[in-house]
């Protein structure tokens, strides 16, 4: 059900929907990016409606509001364990298209992949998603060639437009707070475009494993693994054991984001690692979001949002290295 | 739901020295475990370990460790009447109806045989379950062989080869790499054979050409992997080789899967 909302109308009832829920949506964060007097857009937990960032492009995806950077599994005390209580709220999530494709991924993972992920899960049930419209293409997504460019897996949309906002609602659970706006028909803004444009490879084989791209994109790749991390389909994480310092017999294990291009992700105790090649790294992760994903569960990984090529400090673009293997593999 | 990460303490009953780096912990454990699966094995400040079971008895698993990092290192510092935290079983592990019938050949190396030895027990307990079972396990040196007490009951019923890469002079027994006593090997009927081949990566690529050359199929061949596996629950991903995840799909594979693995 769409409904129409003058600016000031919408604020309060953001700020009313606010003290029900957690809501977390991208931020500008005022000269905290990587260089100096730079703004970076990400996550962070809003009260009101004009802290959103509705126009730029999260540099960071959505997936620490659901999958913390790093999150305690349980505390030790001497021989005792203690698991930390999940969210006591709900949580509003607001997000683009692709985002929400990317949710899928990330379900089918920690859902779906044999065993159920507890932390997972109980933060998963209490999250309600939001869209945010995208009225034009971003810099480097590329959406609409891996077809995440719509979507109406939302409880909700919500557009701020000059003095107006508009909603549209899905769920039931929201009928309520909005029910006195004017009715308006309300459809999401989605891009049917973008400038860039990626051709999966067809017929991959072996022999695409050995591609000389991977070597030549490889040795450019400087293994800080910002890609994995602004990245909305990436889940890989590492075990992480702390103890305090002002009590030695108490501490907790975490499990901390971690990265296939940074050293140490495969190396085994006794130091051996099976990736210690750059090329292999780069092929591994590539290969990941367009083929062994989708071997394995029947759909692409890649949702085509573009922040690993925006991130990227040696400038590696993912959507050229996937056209050009696309040539390779013809 | 089941909350995976949590892991139960486990006392360790008996402690197995067989060499100065490679300890058996007996510990306790109910449950169903089959040979070739791990456990997640941790200590508190020191992290989480994947150990595969090297025996499975009532109401115990045994886990054989080689001291060669940080979690490791503290299991053999702090084993003495104390517990350890354990998750699991995790993987696959192996399946003995694969290889009832046959004309079976194990190969392992150095810590390699623990996953298998569950097997081999079956097998030496059971001679009459295979046509044929033969073992042959390869150590660094006499000082590094693994499991002594086992190899002398095993050879009781089931043909035993324990060779030491490299001896000093004087050493009676058979020396040299495992892939020496492949060629050798002799069947009633070769369609009939299994393989089962677990050790480090590099020895277990020279045993796989060997046991080719006798014109053994890939799907009569079958290897466990060794991956980093820090949940054991397909989540974290450092296990995962093409679009298989060791610790879910395997750790035991047959070759003819086995061999499209990439790292």
């Amino acid at each position: 059900m769409g409904y129409k909302f003058s600016k000031d109308e919408m604020a309060k009832i953001f700020a009313k929907l606010a003290q029900d829920y957690d809501v977390f949506a991208p931020v500008v964060k005022k000269g905290d990016g990587t260089f100096s007097d730079v703004d970076v857009v990400r996550y962070d937990q809003v009260t009101s409606l004009d802290e959103i960032e509705f126009n730029k492009k999260s540099d960071y995806s959505f997936k620490e509001a659901l999958l913390p950077i790093n999150e305690t599994l349980f505390y030790f005390t001497e021989d005792e364990t203690t698991v930390p209580k999940g969210p006591e709220k709900k949580r509003l999530i607001f997000l683009r298209s692709c985002d929400i494709h990317a949710v899928k991924r990330l379900d089918q993972i920690y859902l779906d992949n044999k065993f159920e992920d507890f932390y997972y899960k109980r933060t998963r049930e209490m999250v309600r998603f939001v869209l945010m419209g995208c009225p034009n293409t971003c810099e480097n997504g590329f959406c609409a060639s891996m077809g995440t460019n719509e979507t109406n897996q939302y409880d909700l949309y919500i557009k701020v437009n000059g003095d107006n906002a508009f909603v549209d609602v899905k769920n039931d659970e929201f009928t309520e707070t909005f029910k006195n706006g004017a009715l308006e028909d309300v459809k999401p803004d989605f891009v049917k475009e973008n400038k860039v444009k990626v051709t999966l490879p067809k017929n991959i084989t072996k022999e695409t494993m050995s591609s000389e791209l991977f070597k030549e994109y490889g040795s450019r790749c400087i293994n800080c693994g910002r890609c994995n991390f602004v990245c909305p389909t990436c889940t890989c994480f590492s075990m992480q054991d702390i103890f305090y310092k002002d009590n030695e017999k108490v501490g907790e294990r975490r499990r901390v984001w971690a990265s296939c291009q940074v050293d140490g992700y495969t190396e085994i105790a006794g130091g051996h690692g099976f990736r210690n090649d750059n090329s292999d790294r780069m092929r591994f992760k590539v290969m990941h979001k367009i083929h062994d994903f989708e071997q394995r569960f029947g759909y692409q990984m890649c949702v085509g949002c573009g922040r690993c090529d925006d991130v990227c400090p040696e400038y590696i673009s993912y959507s050229t290295l996937i056209n050009k293997l696309a040539k390779e593999c013809e | 739901m089941k909350n995976e990460y949590i892991p139960q303490l486990s006392e360790i009953k008996e402690v197995i020295k067989h060499t100065d780096l490679e300890y058996t912990f007996r510990m306790a454990f109910d449950g169903e475990v089959k040979p070739g699966q791990f456990f997640e094995i941790s200590i508190p400040k020191y992290g989480e370990a994947p150990i595969s079971v090297s025996g499975i008895a009532d109401g115990l698993v045994d886990f054989t460790i080689r001291r060669v990092g940080k979690v490791t290192n503290e299991v053999f510092e702090n084993y003495v009447g104390d517990k350890l935290f354990i998750r699991g079983p995790y993987g696959n592990g192996f399946d003995i109806e694969n290889y009832k019938g046959k004309e079976i050949v194990i190969i392992g190396g150095g810590t390699g045989v623990s996953p298998m030895r569950g097997v081999i027990q079956h097998f030496a307990a059971n001679p009459q379950d295979a046509v044929s079972t033969t073992v042959i396990a390869g150590f660094k040196s006499p000082e590094d062989v693994l499991f002594k007490a086992d190899f002398e009951e095993w050879s009781k019923t089931i043909n035993v080869i324990k060779t030491v890469d490299n001896a000093p002079e004087g050493y009676e027994g058979p020396v040299g790499m495992v892939t020496k006593y492949i060629p050798d090997l002799k069947f009633k009927d070769i369609e009939n054979a299994v393989f089962i081949c677990v050790g480090p990566p590099i020895m277990i690529k020279f045993t796989i050409m060997e046991i080719q050359k006798l014109g053994i199929k890939d799907e009569q061949i079958w290897t466990s992997y060794e991956r980093k596996m820090c949940c054991g629950l397909g989540k974290c991903g450092h296990c995962k080789m093409g679009d298989k995840y060791v610790c879910l799909d395997g750790p035991v594979f047959n070759y003819t899967e086995a061999k499209e693995l990439f790292d």
